[in-house]
């Protein structure tokens, strides 16, 4: 538990003073393994011996978080090992210098950092402190370049975010205010173990004004629809495996904080106001997910930028995540933790294949990408894998989740099914029609001065790929515990 | 005064002080002058510190004593001197341009505090603190330090609307419970810090790049 803190925190402080050094890549990928060996073994622990808290109860670990734990940490370390050579060609390219990789490896180590706290914590207070510090270091990381455009994009980030989390502080509060009613003032009421065992005597109003604040805060982080238009911009102008990261893990995040608000909610609601009420944070949740679906595939068809398209499609898929579960039930629940998983991996290993993609093109504009098949085979097939798993077809992972999302709505909310199966066609078919050409077709690419990290990509895609074709059984149980947790 | 007298006025103090919050949030709306806005807000940050003072003396809360402190030295003294440093360097005293005019933005102030407290009726009745009443205020500041962000179009009042809208959130805390619990408060002090921080070294790179302060420039990023 304390490796797992303690190792991303040091290797922030080790790289702030030796970050420019060229071994620092190397560095940085050694301290992500350290953090993810740590994460294993914590998992092991929790799969052995079930829910544990530590340090006086400062820090919780049940098999929701834990396997956010685990792929935050293993995602976290793929990226690394992409970034090296990554950023290795962005400075002989002259985008960045040494000062900045100094930052840039400091920075990524503390958003790791943060991403555990927020998970790892017991204490929603603490939650919304990682999640601002989390907020913080990425606004760094977006600026790294210095253009016009990459500060643009951190700034409008910067702005929204921090007003979307000053709403979820407010709501925070609102629930430390229930809260103190029922478990007494002091530290113990803001306690997500304490709530939960309580939840059904917090008074259901202030938790319902409560979670819309918690919803809008966190829900700006999560880049639902209308709240994020910090999102493609800081996906697009950032470096690729701050994309990735982003895309990948800081919105699973943001995500799992305001599922953790809604089953409070959920509880204070059901016990203290029957009926058409209690099914309000769903409600709310479901509303928000599907407009995020149903914009983000429309959005989908008129981008030009090859980043700003897959930071469109990560705002779908949360949007579906997020109408999982705001449908709940077990199946439901199920359905968005796997899509969870699958969206994490596959959406990193395209942004690591559309980096070195836009490295040898030297532009973003998928316009001018092109025949990327012959000049690098593998970075090719790696875009169109990905992109093929994205988009749901089988025998990827992604195609098993989003079938159990949408058998649940046709069986749970007819009336969304269709507006799902729309969206996810449009979406296909814009996605699709712009990948096909970048991928075959002539080449118009340079060699790069680096070799690019290919491994991660295809261990994220090998493993989608089994998830798709077999679910290990104690994954699938520990899946089925969490969507017990989540309800 | 006796701790009886006291124990009598404090309610009447925390609402008078709850009122001049809401008042020099107002007066942050109207303020074209960048440098009397961030003297509006450090006097602000003062009430608000003696506001957490005044309620954890009533209350026997000792911590919020903590927090006022806090805010006292952050608020009214570090932040302050660090955005009257910034604008010096930066050479800005121009008025501040608005992208509604001041009646306007001030009609629409109005509108959002008569929501604030529409959305916190509810809430206050169930409050049994001192300052229960004051927590639709919070929110009205809130919403006033939001809107003041949205429709000011240089970075400067924008931060300053950043940190304001931190005001009216510690100003909930205080008066709807007795402060939030001290780990999480250190916590949110550090990011208010270090977020003004990074603002401050953001607007210098923003000034380099673009030759100005004007966040109107930064609007390129459009869906096309």
């Amino acid at each position: 538990m304390l490796a797992l803190l303690g190792s991303p925190l040091a290797g922030a402080a080790v790289l702030a003073l030796v970050g420019h050094r060229d071994r620092a890549a190397e560095l940085n990928v050694a301290f992500s393994m350290l953090t993810f060996l740590a994460a294993a073994t914590l998992t092991a622990r929790v799969i052995a011996g079930g829910a544990l808290t530590v340090l006086d109860e400062q820090f919780f670990v049940d098999s929701l978080n834990v396997f956010l734990v685990a792929l935050t940490a293993f995602v976290g370390m793929t990226t690394a090992m992409f970034s090296r050579p990554y950023m290795r060609i962005e400075r002989d390219h002259g985008r960045v210098a040494a000062g900045g990789l100094r930052l840039y490896h400091s920075m990524y180590q503390m958003f790791t950092f943060t991403m555990l706290l927020v998970l790892t914590t017991n204490n929603l207070g603490i939650m919304w402190v990682a999640m601002e510090a989390a907020t913080l270091t990425t606004v760094l990381l977006v600026a790294l370049y210095r253009t016009h455009a990459s500060l643009e994009a951190a700034w409008k980030y910067f702005i929204l975010c921090g007003v979307g989390i000053a709403q979820a502080l407010f709501g925070t509060m609102l629930v430390y205010f229930a809260a103190e009613k029922v478990l007494g003032s002091g530290t113990g009421a803001l306690l997500w173990t304490h709530l939960d065992g309580v939840k059904a005597s917090l008074e259901p109003t202030v938790m319902s004004i409560a979670f819309v604040f918690l919803l809008v805060g966190y829900g700006t982080k999560v880049g639902l629809v209308p709240l994020h238009n910090w999102l493609p911009d800081a996906h697009a102008e950032g470096p690729t495996p701050v994309s990735a990261v982003l895309s990948g893990l800081l919105l699973n995040v943001a995500l799992y904080a305001l599922v953790r608000c809604k089953v409070l909610t959920d509880g204070a609601l059901v016990s203290g106001a029957p009926g058409e009420r209690a099914a309000f944070a769903s409600r709310l949740l479901m509303g928000f997910g599907l407009l995020s679906v149903v914009v983000a595939a429309f959005f989908l068809s008129r981008q030009r930028d090859v980043k700003r398209m897959f930071a469109y499609s990560s705002v779908e898929h949360m949007g579906l995540i997020t109408f999982a579960f705001g449908m709940g039930g077990p199946v439901a629940s199920f359905a968005g933790l796997l899509h969870m998983t699958v969206h994490s991996l596959t959406k990193s290993a395209i942004f690591f294949a559309v980096g070195h993609a836009s490295q040898k093109a030297g532009t973003q504009i998928m316009d001018d990408i092109r025949g990327l098949i012959r000049s690098n085979p593998t970075v090719g097939w790696g875009l169109m894998l990905g992109t093929v798993a994205i988009l749901g077809m089988p025998p990827f992972g992604v195609f098993a989740s989003e079938f159990l999302i949408l058998t649940q709505a046709i069986a749970l909310q007819p009336w969304a099914a269709p507006i799902l199966l729309l969206s996810l066609g449009v979406a296909f078919a814009a996605v699709f029609g712009k990948v096909q050409p970048m991928v075959f077709g002539d080449s118009n690419l340079i060699r790069l001065p680096h070799q690019p990290a290919l491994v991660p990509v295809f261990s994220h895609l090998a493993i989608v790929l089994m998830l798709g074709l077999w679910t290990p059984p104690y994954l699938a149980d520990w899946y089925r515990q969490a969507a017990r947790l989540i309800g | 005064m006796s701790m009886a007298t006291l124990m009598h006025y404090a309610p009447q103090v925390i609402n008078l002080l709850a009122a001049l919050l809401l008042l020099l949030a107002f007066a942050m709306l109207a303020q074209r002058r960048i440098q009397l806005l961030i003297n509006l807000f450090a006097a602000q940050g003062l009430v608000l510190a003696a506001s957490a003072a005044l309620v954890g003396l009533v209350s026997g809360q000792h911590h919020l004593f903590v927090s006022a402190g806090i805010t006292l030295v952050l608020k009214v003294v570090v932040l302050p001197l660090i955005l009257h440093w910034l604008i010096r360097r930066l050479n800005v005293k121009w008025d501040v341009e608005t992208l509604f005019n001041i009646p306007t933005t001030m009609l629409i102030g109005i509108v959002l505090v008569i929501l604030a407290f529409n959305v916190a009726q509810p809430i206050s009745l169930l409050a049994g603190t001192v300052a229960r009443s004051t927590l639709g205020i919070a929110l009205a500041a809130i919403l006033l330090a939001f809107l003041m962000m949205i429709t000011r179009s240089k970075a400067v009042p924008q931060v300053i609307g950043f940190l304001a809208m931190e005001n009216g959130l510690f100003f909930a805390a205080t008066s709807a419970t007795y402060g939030i619990p001290m780990v999480v408060e250190f916590g949110v002090a550090l990011d208010v810090l270090v977020g003004a921080l990074i603002l401050g070294i953001f607007i210098f790179q923003i000034r380099e790049r673009f030759d100005s302060l004007d966040t109107r420039h930064l609007e390129k990023l459009k869906e096309q």
